[in-house]
């Protein structure tokens, strides 16, 4: 039988599956950060419960860790007392642990990849949605929380339904200035933020396939801002390239080996899906949002919309709602939307090729006079990696702020956050109410369109920024 | 995990589409290494003002709606961030079960690990409810989950539906952990055939 990716990495995890129980899911790696793991942590200890494998078991910190300079004291006492938590729950169950110390450190999503942790055909879990990042090589990845944290730790086991299958096939070229950003929330525009809800998606066609690694978990992260409960990408040769010589990736003959296991995980030709979108990249303009979640999106040469004009009473009383709170009247160009903040970093866009296109704008050109902004590598292997290319200096140089890695005004858990009313450019992948700081107004958008911004004071069209 | 059989209770209506899990507790409320003392964050940047007070325009600071145990909302309720600390905080105010059109997947699955049963029901059945809560001080539902029924006091019955396992876990409040782990030896042949 024609099978999809996501059928056969599913079937090849099956604990037991028994007609009249629910299916039992073995995990492969399940990744652990400061915020969703404490309580799970004191579940085990509550009913005397060991780490089933602590060696398939990875934890950093990331979301509470300040970015400013490490050697001072942490002046946030409840997050500091988060972090002391974790580290001595990876010293008492043997995790190994990247602290904020460790040249290690960075975003869950970011290091998983970037250590050759995350490899095809692999189930990975995290206490934290975006975990649907790491399908970008053709892992089944998704998020779970404090409760099945918990289940996994003591079992490496997952109960789970099956999801339905879902292809979003994007077949053509990108135009100059779209980037995987655009495409994703160009999707989630067209989806809407339910739109995925019960399924996992696959993202195939030719536009797919000519992003990077990196490119390709910029979209399968936001896969649940869509609802998916996974987002996925069947490996190919440049996923091979990407993974080979990773710490934690197999080595020579094992490599060899992995590859030729790896090329049987793509989906059978003439396997169908659930349900199938089709788009074309051609279609594709630069995008921003102009609401209070990520399907309120719009090209950057559109205009807010009128709530009038929504075709549902629910939507019009949501859209009236997010204008709002964003403050915006009906009808405006998104370009004479002027900024406060400007914000680069997060799962969705802090790694290398990203920071490189923000500082190709950047370069030369200097942070308006009514903009702060902040660039916050997802590492600090991409931050040790800029600073070598010298990217540190263009964005300091310009007047960005350089900062040390964590997930900080994606959601603001740490001193990095918009204060009332402040309008921010930013590169993460939520602008739920208040996400990055209490009356914070977020408007999502990719790392050139962000360097852009910081730079005219308002939101611009990358395409015709000269 | 506190067994879910039957539950009657005064219903809130909350007529919002698309909540999310950053409403419902905010990041700033995260930081608690406890599963408890979420409950007085709920919903905090709404249902607060500036200066701490409640926000009287907040449809859980009506009075009517004091000691409510249900709530009803729009469709996707629960979507965003993975953090448990939603239901964690929805549970310790108080709500049993939770009415709407549909659920996040990651949201709907943490509220089957803490007691709190979330029904699906039809957009126009949530409507239809919905305004009657508006219409109708003390507005009480029934809900049955043995014979997944939501009960109005005129004796009109809606079914929903709920996963057999998910249903047995609610009804006899069984910790999930201890259910997979009889499963050992299977785990470990697992583990054995794929030299993990």
């Amino acid at each position: 039988m024609k099978k999809t990716m996501y059928e056969k990495i599913w079937e090849a995890h099956l604990v037991r599956a028994s007609a009249d129980e629910v299916p039992i899911l073995y995990i492969d790696t399940h990744l652990v950060h400061e915020v969703t793991s404490p309580q799970a942590f004191e579940g085990l200890r509550l009913n005397n419960r060991k780490v089933r494998r602590p060696d398939l078991t990875f934890a950093t910190m990331d979301h509470n860790v300040p970015t400013t300079d490490r050697s001072l004291p942490i002046t946030d006492l409840i997050a500091a007392k988060q972090m002391e938590t974790l580290a001595e729950n990876c010293a008492e169950f043997d995790i190994p642990l990247y602290d904020i110390d460790s040249p290690e450190q960075g975003i869950v999503h970011v290091i998983g990849p970037e250590l050759g942790i995350t490899l095809p055909g692999k189930t990975i879990v995290c206490g934290d949605s975006h975990t649907s990042t790491h399908g970008a090589l053709g892992a089944l990845a998704f998020g779970i929380g404090t409760s099945e944290i918990e289940h996994v730790l003591a079992t490496q086991c997952l109960l789970q339904q099956k999801s339905e299958t879902f292809e979003i096939r994007i077949d053509g070229t990108l135009p100059y200035g779209v980037t995987a950003k655009d495409i994703i929330l160009a999707i989630i525009g067209h989806i809407g933020i339910d739109g995925g809800n019960g399924a996992v998606v696959e993202y195939t066609g030719s536009a797919i396939r000519a992003l990077s690694i990196e490119e390709r978990m910029t979209v399968c992260n936001m896969s649940i801002e869509a609802g998916a409960r996974a987002g996925m990408i069947a490996p190919d040769e440049t996923t091979y390239e990407y993974i080979a010589g990773r710490r934690f990736a197999p080595k020579d003959e094992e490599f060899d080996a992995a590859v030729e296991h790896w090329k049987q995980l793509p989906t059978d030709e003439g396997a169908t899906y659930d349900r199938t979108l089709l788009l074309d990249a051609a279609d594709i303009a630069p995008q921003v949002t102009w609401g209070t979640n990520p399907g309120m999106v719009t090209d950057v040469t559109g205009r807010v919309p009128d709530p009038a004009d929504m075709t549902t009473a629910d939507e019009k009383t949501a859209t009236e709602h997010a204008l709002a709170y964003m403050d915006l009247q009906p009808g405006t160009p998104m370009t004479e939307i002027a900024v406060d903040r400007v914000f680069i970093g997060s799962c969705t866009n802090s790694r290398i090729s990203d920071l490189r296109a923000a500082a190709e704008v950047a370069k030369g050109r200097k942070v308006a006079d009514t903009v702060s902004a902040m660039v916050v590598p997802g590492s600090q292997a991409v931050k040790r990696q800029a600073e070598a290319e010298g990217l540190d200096e263009i964005f300091r140089a310009a007047g960005f702020e350089w900062r040390e890695a964590g997930c900080s005004m994606c959601l603001g858990m740490n001193p990095d956050t918009l204060s009332p009313g402040q309008r921010c450019a930013s590169t993460s992948n939520r602008n739920f109410e208040g996400r990055q700081g209490k009356g914070g107004r977020t408007h999502l958008v990719s790392p050139q369109m962000a360097a852009a911004t910081a730079v005219t004071g308002h939101f611009v069209d990358i395409r015709k920024f000269q | 995990m506190e067994a879910f059989t039957e539950h009657v209770g005064r219903v809130v209506p909350l007529d919002r589409i698309n909540v999310d899990t950053d409403q419902i507790i905010p990041k700033q409320f995260l930081k608690r290494i406890e599963r408890t003392g979420f409950g007085e964050f709920l919903f905090n940047d709404w249902r607060y003002l500036e200066n701490g007070e409640p926000n009287p325009e907040f449809v859980l600071n009506f009075p009517r709606y004091a000691d409510a145990s249900i709530l009803i909302a729009g469709a996707n309720f629960g979507c965003g961030s993975s953090r448990e600390h939603a239901p964690w905080a929805l549970q310790q105010y108080g709500f049993k079960a939770i009415l709407a059109p549909s659920f996040a997947d990651i949201f709907r699955n943490n509220c089957y690990k803490n007691g709190i049963l979330p029904i699906a029901l039809p957009a126009d059945v949530i409507a239809s409810l919905s305004q009657t809560a508006h219409d109708t001080e003390g507005y009480q539902l029934m809900i049955d989950l043995e014979e997944q029924s939501v009960i109005c006091p005129d004796g009109t019955a809606h079914a929903f539906e709920i996963g057999d396992f998910e249903k047995y876990c609610l009804l006899n409040g069984l910790d999930e952990i201890g259910w997979t782990l009889q499963f050992e030896a299977d785990i470990a042949a697992y583990e054995n055939q794929s030299r993990l």
